[in-house]
């Protein structure tokens, strides 16, 4: 039965690695959506009318139902379209990736960013506590291609949409090696293996514009 | 039937968190050991091994893995033991949801907003915060109603994920009017949220697991002299 575009609605912005995630769990489940991008400055009505409880992006509307928090999104549509599965099927590996995917969205995105652009102890410091977190990742990709195992699951679309596609450009912009090679060979190899893949690329914002919205993010970050 | 499975559960008596699953094992009436820490002396070995990222409680260890984070913890209860009644997430995926929005919304939102209320020195920023705990139960209150349908629990005739996730709140909140004199949930305005507090607080799956109200309040008392003395 074809899906009519109207039925699904993105509430999303551009540069945000939250709406990136929803968009390739979306594309990899098949399922055609309007999307409708948001200005998170000056809000729209809409957006205020969907989530008022949190006035963020992304927001998912299913035939009338709204969904708010990527997080609780990406499972709902997990849910809800059964093909290509995103999150595993057993209790305890489900349980740790949510884990990681809170490890994720909580501890590496604000310390390996907002603590890089506003080192309080220093550079050195800074890079030296985003290493550290990092390397749980790094511990948990051992031997596999993915996060996920031979596919990509929750974690990679989590992870994958923060870390790489997002924070990283940031470190770019700043001129830090945060993952070198020798140090992270396990996380370098799954970061190639995402950007081989169309559903990953298709919902990346466009690398130049990320990373100059990333340096003004660290801007602000400085400023604060 | 096989072996008896191995569960053990790490925890604190005083932790709303450990609460949860306490309440969520009673629930599934799953049998387990339990372990308490003392995070103020030294922790376990086991706790550092288990949880080494974050090193905190609650830990539930099923079959020597270990399980960390209280809302994973009563969701993979719920995974795990799912031929045992009752369900604790609801059945819809937008049913499911809703639940997890909201235990969000108060655990990232409305409990840390309490939680400062009560570091804060700055009268100013308490009472802003206190507004906004306000508020907070305000929205609580029109999900309640909305979610209930009219019964007891957010979960229906059982206790379900978000009587757990706020509820477990409740003997903090208590032992707070308690302590300072405060109206925190008040029946004026959230009515429904006074009633259902009432029916969770009382209910045989949250009765002996939570703290005595009593018992918090002298521990709070304590801990905040304590903190005081060390910050003079």
């Amino acid at each position: 039965m074809a899906k009519k575009e109207e039925d699904v609605k993105l509430l999303g912005f551009w540069a945000s690695p939250f709406s990136g995630r929803v968009k390739m769990a979306l594309k990899l489940k098949g399922v055609s959506y309007e999307y409708l991008e948001q200005d998170i400055v000056d809000k729209s009505a809409l957006l205020l009318e969907l989530n008022p409880v949190f006035k963020k992006v992304p927001v998912l509307v299913h035939e009338g139902k709204i969904l708010a928090e990527s997080h609780l999104i990406l499972e709902y549509i997990d849910q809800t379209w059964k093909n290509n599965p995103i999150l595993p099927q057993d209790p305890y590996e489900k349980a740790m990736a949510r884990f990681w995917a809170k490890f994720v969205d909580e501890q590496v995105g604000p310390v390996c960013f907002k603590s890089v652009a506003k080192p309080d102890k220093g550079i050195e410091v800074a890079i030296e506590e985003g290493q550290e977190l990092i390397t749980f990742l790094e511990k948990e990709l051992t031997g596999k291609d993915f996060f996920g195992g031979k596919t990509i699951g929750f974690l990679d679309l989590v992870a994958g949409s923060m870390i790489p596609f997002c924070i990283a450009r940031g470190w770019e912009g700043m001129g830090i090696n945060m993952i070198p090679e020798e140090k992270f060979p396990e996380l370098n190899r799954w970061i190639k293996n995402l950007s081989d893949i169309e559903i990953v690329r298709e919902c990346i914002p466009h690398r130049e514009k990320q990373i100059e919205h990333m340096m003004k993010v660290a801007e602000r970050i400085k400023l604060a | 039937m096989g072996e008896r499975e191995e569960v053990k559960l790490l925890g604190t008596w005083y932790s709303p968190v450990v609460a949860r699953a306490k309440i969520a094992l009673r629930l599934k009436s799953i049998d387990y050991d339990y372990f308490e820490e003392d995070l103020f002396g030294s922790k376990s070995e086991l706790l550092l091994k288990s949880n080494p990222v974050h090193k905190k409680v609650p830990v539930l260890i099923h079959n020597n893995r270990a399980v960390v984070e209280s809302l994973n913890i009563v969701e993979y209860i719920d995974e795990t033991w799912n031929s045992s009644r009752p369900s604790i997430l609801p059945f819809y995926p937008h049913d499911r949801a809703i639940a997890r929005f909201w235990s969000a919304f108060v655990d990232d939102k409305w409990f840390p907003t309490l939680i400062a209320t009560t570091i804060t020195k700055s009268e100013n920023a308490k009472a802003k915060g206190m507004e906004e705990v306000g508020e907070g139960l305000l929205l609580l209150e029109d999900a309640f109603i909305s979610i209930s349908k009219g019964k007891r629990f957010f979960g229906g005739e059982v206790i379900g994920f978000m009587d757990i996730c706020l509820g477990s709140f409740l003997v903090i909140v208590k032992a707070r009017e308690n302590l300072k004199g405060e109206n925190i949930l008040d029946k004026s305005k959230t009515p429904s949220l006074c009633k259902w507090a009432n029916e969770f607080l009382s209910d045989d799956t949250v009765k002996n697991v939570v703290p005595e109200i009593d018992r918090v309040v002298k521990f709070m008392r304590e801990f905040e002299a304590e903190t005081q003395t060390r910050a003079s």
